[in-house]
């Protein structure tokens, strides 16, 4: 282990370790513990500029029941949750397929076929900008949720192949020939062999999506406008402009909008980090 | 019929498989590359009639000076956020013990990346707030004059980076906790009985075995760098005066300018940041050839 590991050291090193421990985590999480501590400040509060000092007073259950009660925050998490859950389950579930074809046949253009999804995962958002815009303005879902769901499927594909042909090119490939052997159709060695052993990757990417598509504002912002389509990064961006210094407010929509991918982390956290750190180990 | 899927299904199969996916990927990113590069030679405001300017687009560039700034910002993001890197080694050595709740001081340290970046925008849009924010109490704490970060050209870009490397550094992190992880021991111990310690046994015996994690690492930070388009948005919207635009920002404020939507010279834009991320993309992708051959 590296560096050595700590229970070796010496017992004042082993003191001064255990101190360094909180110390840097409240320094590491002070501008989030500010914005925490401020959700519950009061108006005076805020007028008076006691920013950093104690609360006079909190006000928890007033700050966040205003922002549900005066602002839409809660159609936009609403919206949030209908881009992002259907895009988890299209985009899982599409990658399970051309995964699976990637992995397990040999023919031609396979690599080049991976190598384009991987590349298209790769490049800059604004290259796709106009004409994205444009094909879901003609669709006629320019400024629905599904317009936006569906990109984001189709976009996220390309990591979840990426993802899905290297977990089953890992598999035992003997299964699938002593499944052929047997007899069983090719449809059914997916289904029956290779699917159920993929449920690791498929829970890896579901949490993974979840946050990265949850967190999406630039998308948001191209294609959808108003409270009744926009999620909640890019409605949280017009509520900044509405509540020019009522920093408690902001701050406690910022909590809000944080929670859900921080719900997940925090129940999913092994594959979340096992679907991250995917070639960090060889 | 069902005789020729049963014969033919090995030849079937992928192609079935492949197909949605396929197709979708196909319409909603690469044709769009393509029409993208296309449109980069257009005059359109999104609605009207597309009329053709050759190169007329990329002629306008070469004089924009807005089009440098970006550039030149981009250069700076892109050198600046390779901190992540170094930084998130150092917090992943630091976190590497086995004390009583460290995995919840890993998951805690590991927090901003799971946040949105408008959030981390917004945090610390307010860390940097002339007024109140914590960031000029500390000065004021070491007697210096207060800053406005945000409102200052020569400082703003910065400003935006660090909170840039925030989520990332916690990215890198996680990385090399993952990778140190898988450190080989008995290498380090037969080290250590060499008397090799600290920075020498990190250099010459960790971080060589940490080179898929650096490189993810790289991989990542290079993205993140030249995708660098949230936390502008939401922290100064480009300003103030066009100072913090970056190519992204500055692409998708000239497509849908309050002047009137200029499609084709923000096509023009996004081309050229495309060129660039091509160069890292086709080198990630050079590796990767090798990997697949190395098997």
């Amino acid at each position: 282990m590296f560096p050595r590991p700590i229970e070796k050291a010496s017992p004042p090193a082993k003191a001064l370790y255990k101190i360094a421990l909180p110390v840097a985590l409240i320094i590491w999480l002070l501008p989030l513990l500010a914005v925490a501590l401020t959700s519950l400040r009061s108006q005076a509060d805020i007028l008076t500029g006691n920013y950093w000092g104690w609360p006079t007073s909190f006000n928890m259950l007033e700050n966040y029941t205003a922002i549900f009660e005066n602002t839409p925050i809660g159609q936009y998490i609403l919206n949030s949750f209908r881009v992002t859950i259907p895009t988890v389950i299209g985009a899982v579930g599409l990658s399970c397929m051309t995964g699976f074809a990637l992995a397990v046949y040999k023919f031609k253009g396979n690599l080049i076929l991976f190598f384009l999804f991987v590349a298209g995962n790769f490049v800059p958002f604004q290259i796709l900008m106009v004409p994205v815009r444009d094909f879901t303005v003609s669709l006629g879902i320019y400024n629905t949720i599904s317009g936006l769901a569906l990109f984001h499927i189709a976009f996220q594909t390309g990591f979840c192949t990426l993802f899905m042909r290297n977990f089953i090119k890992a598999l035992p490939f003997e299964l699938v020939e002593a499944a052929r052997v047997e007899g069983v159709s090719e449809i059914r060695i997916f289904w029956y062999v290779v699917l159920p052993l993929m449920k690791p990757a498929i829970a890896a990417l579901s949490v993974l999506i979840f946050t990265f598509i949850w967190n999406d504002y630039f998308w948001a912002m191209v294609l959808t406008q108003g409270a009744d389509t926009q999620p909640i990064t890019a409605g949280l961006n017009s509520l900044n402009g509405q509540w020019v210094s009522s920093w408690h407010l902001v701050s406690a929509g910022s909590i809000v909008a944080a929670m859900p991918p921080v719900i997940m982390f925090f129940l999913m956290q092994r594959h979340f980090i096992a679907g991250l750190t995917l070639g960090a180990v060889k | 019929m069902r005789d020729y899927w049963r014969a033919n299904q090995q030849r079937l199969a992928p192609v079935l498989f492949l197909l949605p996916g396929l197709l979708m990927f196909l319409v909603y990113v690469v044709v769009p590359i393509f029409q993208s590069v296309s449109i980069s030679f257009y005059a359109w405001d999104g609605l009207g009639e597309k009329e053709y300017v050759g190169i007329a687009n990329y002629v306008e560039l070469m004089d924009d000076e807005a089009f440098y700034t970006s550039l030149k910002n981009n250069v700076i993001w892109l050198v600046l956020y390779m901190l992540a890197i170094p930084a998130g080694l150092f917090v992943a050595l630091f976190l590497n013990q086995n004390v009583r709740g460290i995995r919840i001081y890993k998951s805690l340290f590991f927090f901003p990346f799971v946040i949105s970046q408008v959030v981390v925008g917004l945090v610390f849009s307010w860390f940097y707030d002339p007024s109140y924010g914590l960031f000029n109490k500390i000065l004021e704490f070491f007697g210096a004059d207060p800053i406005a970060i945000l409102a200052d050209e020569d400082w703003v870009t910065y400003g935006i980076i660090i909170a840039g490397l925030w989520p990332q550094t916690a990215y890198c992190m996680i990385l090399y906790l993952t990778g140190l992880n898988a450190v080989d021991s008995e290498q380090i111990e037969a080290a250590r009985l060499d008397n090799a310690k600290g920075l020498k046994l990190l250099w010459y015996i960790i971080l060589p075995q940490l080179r898929p994690a650096t490189f993810i690492a790289m991989v990542v930070t290079i993205i993140g760098a030249l995708r660098s388009f949230d936390l502008v948005s939401i922290m100064t919207n480009g300003g103030p005066w066009g100072s913090s635009r970056v190519l992204a920002f500055y692409m998708y404020e000239q497509a849908f300018s309050e002047y009137g939507f200029r499609m084709g010279y923000g096509a023009a834009i996004a081309v050229v940041l495309f060129a660039i991320m091509m160069i890292y993309i086709a080198s990630f992708l050079y590796k990767m050839y090798r990997d697949e051959r190395g098997h």
